[in-house]
């Protein structure tokens, strides 16, 4: 909201700002009382009287944080117990995951998402297991922050397709389709991730064949994507519902069939609608991967509890916790920026009308 | 948005054939993974079925709304995690709404460090995960001292390494080695709702940021050349309006705040996941039926409140109409 400025001399600034009225006054009071009851002790012990380095808690002795926990473990932060000598396939799988996503970043590339987006991601994990001449590396070994993103970025190219067909089932007349897109979709949607996970790992061994076992990392994978193609779903049915009628109308007029009209016309529009809603979404999904360590997956909060559980970081969990939490924070504060700035943009744009809903 | 053009109805032949074996296609697969899961069921010596819901349960749950005691069956433990969950959604929802609220109202304030906080907060709160919040918190907690040497939070609250002590009708009194008086959450609760609440109320204050911002601005200017306090333009004249814009996205945060909930199981609240979908299922191994009745529930709990938000949605219109 832009509020006219009234006068521009700092201390006009601060009555126009900060003691306006009574109340105003009364509430800024409270809230610097509040501030410098909860600033400083916080400062304190995060800062300057923390422990930076150090192989052991004994390390931390001068009555702060005991950042020593992060410091002593951060390669397996990064990337778990990948091996040393193969750090380099991590780092060019992430450089393919950032490829993959950057459909997402550019508008005119955006229709080329929904086959760029798997294959880069398939290609990442091609560098991670080993393919040709690269040694094999079994998922048992990936892990850390790396694996988040992993999980993260491949959940969502690879729902994002199935996240397509979903919403356009929904929107289908033919009512067989869209019973069992609405049926799949609001089920997902209705229950807890953890369930879904639990579910994984209880339950796909008992569904299988016998005798047929899964890879841990696969069996999340397999629950991520469906669970976010059903939130994804609804992020592509606002754009869908965003193009404009007339559009479809043209494209018939011009003798496309459905399926072309669908390909060609609506889904690029309805895609470049719905990304900031896609974008949202990632920002969910990225952060529900910190709760994989339930099913004994060593992401970042896996290898950091590990660490925790150690008889040589006892009681240290604070730190640990707030260290994912602040990693968390920025990547995704970033990301929800750059979503905002998406969103800015692309309502600038005359051509295309906003959507009518917006799913959360 | 009706069509200006239809095509006969439902597609033709060719769609409705297409559907057919889409249709049968499901039902195959149903079968399939049925067949798999009683042959291994089978191997495993598990019975499949409900029966399992009048054995008892053998074990004991630390905190209860529902009586029970460990001769109690599994159906009991159903009932009992059902309780503590509900429990936790009620409470949760009640305060990050009243947390979201402020939080909402400040971050449109004229005052600058109001404002300033109320972004910082929200902006923390949403981009951070759960999961982790909710350990931070429990980890801080448990690092509380002992009740001798008890934090005292506000005048009557304590906070100890063994819970959350508050006044009631009567006032928490350290007495020997415990409390005395008032009631007391444990601290797995108290860490969880303290989380849940944190984190909603968050996302509460954009969807009650977005709901003021949807009213008119001339609604404000108009209550104010009527000379109402601001306190009085928000109340009675911003704020009811902004409420009908506000209870669609509500209502997803508080379905949200419920599935949430089960993020219990990470800090040891007996949940209906943690007890039911946890404990009971490594005794029974009956997963399908537990998880199918897991799923079941939330999924009421889900129908139920949007129910709930469509009937206010629907009062709400009302008073519109009047006015």
């Amino acid at each position: 909201m832009n509020r006219p400025r009234a006068a521009r001399s700092p201390i006009a600034w601060v009555r126009a700002n900060l003691f306006a009225t009574p109340a105003d006054a009364v509430i800024t009071l409270a809230l610097l009382l509040l501030l410098l009851w909860i600033v400083p002790p916080i400062a304190r012990w995060a800062v300057i009287d923390a422990t930076w380095t150090g192989e052991t808690k004994a390390a931390c002795d001068r009555g702060g944080a005991c950042w020593a926990v992060v410091t002593a473990r951060w390669r397996q932060m990064l990337a778990g117990f990948y091996p040393s000598n193969q750090l380099w396939r991590v780092g060019l799988a992430m450089l393919l995951l950032a490829a993959a996503v950057l459909p997402l970043a550019v508008s005119r590339w955006t229709r080329f998402i929904l086959i760029a987006g798997p294959l880069g991601v398939a290609a990442a994990f091609a560098v991670l297991a080993g393919v040709g001449p690269l040694a094999n590396v079994g998922t048992e070994y990936w892990g850390g922050f790396f694996l988040n993103v992993l999980i993260g970025v491949a959940g969502m190219m690879f729902s994002l397709p199935i996240g397509v067909l979903l919403a356009l089932g929904r929107r289908s007349r033919l009512p067989v389709i869209k019973g069992l897109c609405v049926a799949f979709i609001e089920f997902v949607r209705g229950v807890p991730l953890i369930t879904l996970l639990f579910m994984a790992s209880v339950m796909l061994p008992l569904f299988a064949p016998a005798g047929a076992s899964f890879d841990l990392l696969a069996r999340a994978l397999v629950v991520v994507t469906l669970f976010s193609s059903a939130y994804l779903a609804e992020a592509v049915r606002g754009g869908l519902q965003a193009v404009p009628e007339s559009q479809r109308d043209a494209a018939r007029a011009l003798g496309l069939g459905p399926l072309r009209t669908t390909v060609l016309i609506v889904l690029p529009q309805a895609l470049r609608i719905s990304i900031p809603a896609i974008v949202n979404s990632f920002i969910g999904l990225f952060k529900d991967t910190t709760l994989l360590f339930v099913i004994a997956l060593l992401d970042v909060m896996g290898v950091m509890r590990q660490a925790l559980a150690d008889y040589a970081w006892q009681g240290v969990d604070a730190e640990g916790y707030a260290f994912v939490g602040l990693v968390f924070f920025l990547a995704c504060f970033g990301l929800s920026r750059w979503s905002a700035a998406l969103e800015r943009r692309r309502d600038r744009r005359p051509e295309l009308e906003r959507p009518l809903t917006e799913p959360a | 948005m009706p069509r200006s053009r239809s095509r006969s109805v439902a597609g033709g032949w060719p769609a409705l054939a297409a559907q057919a074996l889409l249709l049968g296609l499901v039902m195959l697969a149903v079968l399939w993974l049925t067949r798999n899961a009683a042959t291994n069921l089978q191997a495993r010596g598990i019975p499949m079925g409900f029966g399992f819901l009048g054995l008892p349960a053998g074990f004991d749950i630390p905190q209860r709304l529902v009586p029970y005691q460990p001769s109690d069956t599994h159906f009991r433990v159903f009932l009992v995690g059902a309780a503590n969950t509900l429990l936790v959604a009620g409470l949760g929802i009640v305060f990050a709404t009243i947390v979201g609220l402020v939080a909402g109202v400040l971050r449109l304030s004229r005052n600058f460090l109001g404002r300033a906080l109320a972004t910082v907060y929200v902006e923390g709160a949403r981009n951070t995960p759960l999961p982790v919040q909710l350990l931070l918190w429990y980890s801080l907690m448990l690092a509380a001292p002992p009740p001798r040497d008890a934090i005292q939070l506000l005048p009557g609250f304590f906070l100890t390494n063994r819970g959350l002590y508050f006044p009631t009708d009567t006032i928490p009194r350290l007495e020997g080695f415990g409390f005395t008086g008032g009631a007391s959450l444990s601290l797995p609760l108290a860490a969880l709702l303290l989380g849940l609440i944190v984190y909603t109320g968050g996302f509460i204050a954009e969807v009650v940021r977005g709901g003021l911002q949807a009213v008119p601005k001339g609604q404000t200017e108009a209550a104010r050349a009527l000379g109402l306090k601001e306190g009085h333009v928000l109340r009675h004249v911003v704020l009811p309006q902004a409420l009908r814009v506000m209870v669609p996205p509500l209502a997803s945060q508080y379905l949200n705040l419920t599935k949430n909930s089960s993020l219990a199981v990470l800090i040891g609240y007996p949940d209906l996941v943690a007890v039911f979908g946890g404990t009971s299922l490594n005794q029974t191994g009956q997963a399908i039926e537990i998880i199918a009745m897991l799923m079941a529930f939330y999924l009421a709990v889900s129908l139920s409140i949007s129910a709930f938000m469509n009937w206010w949605n629907s009062r709400t219109a009302v008073w519109e109409r009047r006015t």
